[in-house]
C-alpha cells in the first residue's frame, strides 16, 4: 500500500484562457511503496502544486495522480501532509493535536490514548503532552506535526519543506529522526526541499524540477547504503558526486528562474 | 521601564486583553510589576471625581439649575433612599434577569446559526441577504410589534433584547467561521475529519475569539435594549423605574437609575473581558 503514480499531470492556474499560468507541465513519476522520494527545484517550480495534487488539494488540469491504482480526487487519510508552517491547532494540546487524526478515524478513547502515547514517544515529546503549541519551540512543533501525521498510519507521508523554518541544528536532528521513523514504518515518503544535502541524505531518489513551468529535469538514484551517517555529507565521495550533479542541474534552473 | 509600564496600564484598565509581564527576577520587582499597573490604571479614572466635584460646586453656586440637572449629592441621596427601601434592588434584579434570558437565547441561536453558515456556505449565500436586510432596522422600531405579539411584560422585553443581542453575536460568529485558516481546513480534510469533529475541534475553537468579542458587544447592546423595552413595555426594571420617576418629576431618581445602568453595564463589560482571557488561552502573547 502507498504506491503513487503520477501520469502526464499538468496544472494551470487562473480562470481566463489568456491569463493562465502553467505551473506543472506533463509530469509523470511512479513512487513505489516504501520509497523515499525527494523533490528539489527553484522557487515557483510547482513542487508544492505537485505535492498538493497527490494530497488531493488541487485537481489536475490534465493527466492524473493515482494511489494503489485508484484515482486521487480529493484529500484522504491515506495521504497525510506535513506542512512547513506545521498547521497545528493552537487550541489543542500536543496530545490532542496528535489525537486528531485518530478521532477522525473513529477509534475509541482507550485505543487513541495508546497510539498517542506511542507516537509522542517516537518523536521524543514525552512530558510535553499537555503543552499548547505556543508554549513549545519550532522544532518541537514540527515533531508534533510529524507525530500527528504518522499516528493514523497513512500509506503515504507528504512533506512540504518541513524543516525550512528551523535552525540548522534542529534541522539536522529532525532529518535523522525522520529517517529513523521511515526505516521503521516502511511508508512511502515524499519530501519537498530546496536543500541539496537534505535531498541526498534522505532520499532513495531525488527528482529535480525545472523553473516555471515545472517539468521533470532529472531523476537521480541515490545509491548510498543505509543507514546513512550524517558525517557522509562532508566525507562520502559518492555523496559529493551526486551533490555536484544535482547542483549543476539546479544552477541552470535557478539562473533561468531568476532571468 | 516606562514602555513596560504603559503597556501594563492599558491592561489594568481593560482596554487591551494582553499581559506583558516579563519573567520576574526578584520578589521586589515582582511586587512592583503587580502593584504599579494597578495604581497607574487607577490614574486613568482621575477625571471622574474631578468632574463630579465641579458638577456639585456648579449646582451649589447656582451655575447649574438643580431642577434640570440634580447635584451628585442629591443623586447619591436618592440612591441611598431607594436602596434602603429595597425597590432599587428589585428593579436591578428584574432588568438583569431579562437581559440574561434575552441575551442567552440570542447567544445560542446566533452562535449556532453563524457556525452553520460556515459549514453550509451555499445555504448561507441565500439566507445572509435576509439577515442583512433585517439587521439595520432599529430595535426600537420592533417595540410596537413586540407589544402586539407578546403584550406588555417579560416576553416583549426578551424579544427586544434577543433582537438587539443577536446581530452582533451572529455577525461576529459568521465572520469567525469564514476566517478559519486554510491550513487548518486542509489538515482536517487530509485526516478525513467528519463534520462533527470539524465543528467541535476546528470551526468552533477557531471562531471562538470572534464569538467572544460578539458576545461582549451583544451583551452591551442587550443591556441598552432592556432599558428601552422597560421604558415602554414593562412594569418593573430600571427602565420602568426611571420612566415612573420622570412622571413624578423626581429627576434625581431618574439620574440615580441612569447611574446604576451605567455601573451595571460597565461591570458586565469587565466580566466579559475577563471571560475573554479565560476562554482563549492560546491567543495570549507568546
Amino acid at each position: 500500500m502507498g504506491d503513487i503514480s503520477v501520469l502526464r499531470l499538468s496544472k494551470s492556474f487562473g480562470s481566463e484562457p489568456g491569463s493562465q499560468v502553467l505551473a506543472l507541465d506533463d509530469v509523470s513519476i511512479d513512487i513505489p511503496t516504501g520509497q523515499f522520494l525527494c523533490i528539489i527545484g527553484p522557487s515557483g517550480c510547482g513542487k508544492t502544486t505537485l505535492l498538493h495534487a497527490i494530497a488531493g488539494f488541487e485537481r489536475p488540469s490534465k493527466g492524473e495522480a493515482r494511489i494503489d491504482g485508484r484515482m486521487i480526487s480529493g484529500p484522504g487519510p491515506d495521504r497525510i501532509v506535513i506542512f512547513q508552517e506545521y498547521g497545528l491547532y493552537p487550541w489543542l494540546t500536543v496530545a490532542e493535536n496528535v489525537e486528531f487524526g485518530l478521532r477522525a478515524k473513529g477509534l475509541n478513547a482507550a485505543r487513541r490514548a495508546e497510539i498517542v502515547r506511542h507516537y509522542v514517544n517516537l518523536v521524543r515529546l514525552d512530558g510535553f503532552e499537555d503543552r499548547y503549541p505556543h508554549e513549545i519551540s519550532g522544532g518541537m512543533k514540527q515533531r508534533v506535526s510529524i507525530a500527528r501525521a504518522l499516528a493514523p498510519e497513512p500509506a503515504v507521508v507528504l512533506m512540504d519543506e518541513p524543516f525550512a523554518a528551523l535552525d540548522s541544528l534542529t534541522r539536522d536532528v529532525l532529518q535523522e529522526e525522520i529517517l529513523r521513523i521511515w526505516s521503521v514504518t516502511g511508508q512511502t515518503f515524499v519530501l519537498i526541499t530546496h536543500n541539496v544535502d537534505e535531498a541526498i541524505f534522505l532520499g532513495d531518489r531525488v527528482m529535480v524540477m525545472t523553473a516555471r513551468p515545472g517539468r521533470i529535469k532529472a531523476v537521480i538514484d541515490v545509491d548510498i547504503a543505509r543507514p546513512r551517517d550524517p558525517a557522509m555529507r562532508t566525507h562520502d565521495p559518492r555523496f559529493l558526486a551526486i551533490k555536484d550533479e544535482l547542483a549543476a542541474h539546479l544552477r541552470d534552473e535557478v539562473a533561468l528562474a531568476a532571468a | 521601564m516606562t514602555g513596560v509600564g504603559e503597556k501594563a496600564v492599558t491592561d489594568a484598565a481593560g482596554a487591551l486583553p494582553t499581559s506583558t509581564a516579563k519573567p520576574t527576577k526578584t520578589a521586589l520587582e515582582g511586587w512592583r510589576l503587580g502593584v504599579t499597573p494597578t495604581l497607574a490604571g487607577l490614574r486613568h479614572y482621575a477625571l471622574i471625581p474631578i468632574l463630579i466635584l465641579a458638577w456639585e460646586i456648579g449646582v451649589r453656586t447656582g451655575w447649574i439649575d438643580g431642577a434640570m440637572l440634580p447635584a451628585p449629592s442629591a443623586i447619591l441621596n436618592a440612591l441611598v433612599d431607594m436602596s434602603e427601601a429595597g425597590l432599587l434592588w428589585r428593579d436591578v434584579w428584574a432588568s438583569i434577569v431579562r437581559v440574561t434570558v434575552g441575551f442567552g437565547l440570542a447567544a445560542v441561536v446566533a452562535i449556532s446559526l453563524g457556525l452553520a453558515f460556515g459549514v453550509w456556505p451555499r445555504a448561507a449565500a441565500y439566507l445572509n441577504p435576509l439577515i442583512e436586510l433585517i439587521r439595520p432596522i432599529s430595535v426600537l422600531a420592533w417595540i410596537p410589534l413586540a407589544i402586539l405579539w407578546f403584550g406588555l411584560g417579560d416576553k416583549s422585553a426578551w424579544f427586544i433584547i434577543f433582537l438587539g443581542s443577536f446581530f452582533p453575536i451572529f455577525t461576529n460568529t459568521y465572520l469567525g467561521a469564514r476566517s478559519v485558516a486554510l491550513i487548518h481546513i486542509r489538515v482536517a480534510q487530509s485526516f478525513g475529519a467528519g463534520r462533527m469533529l470539524f465543528v467541535r475541534q476546528v470551526l468552533f475553537p477557531s471562531s471562538l475569539p470572534y464569538i467572544v468579542a460578539g458576545l461582549r458587544v451583544g451583551l452591551g447592546v442587550g443591556w441598552t435594549c432592556v432599558i428601552a423595552a422597560e421604558l415602554i413595555a414593562a412594569t418593573s426594571g430600571l427602565g420602568y423605574m426611571i420612566q415612573l420617576a420622570r412622571t413624578m418629576i423626581e429627576t434625581e431618581k431618574v439620574m440615580a437609575g441612569m447611574v446604576v445602568i451605567g455601573v451595571v453595564g460597565f461591570a458586565m463589560n469587565a466580566a466579559m473581558l475577563w471571560l475573554e482571557r479565560k476562554l482563549i488561552p492560546w491567543a495570549q502573547p507568546r
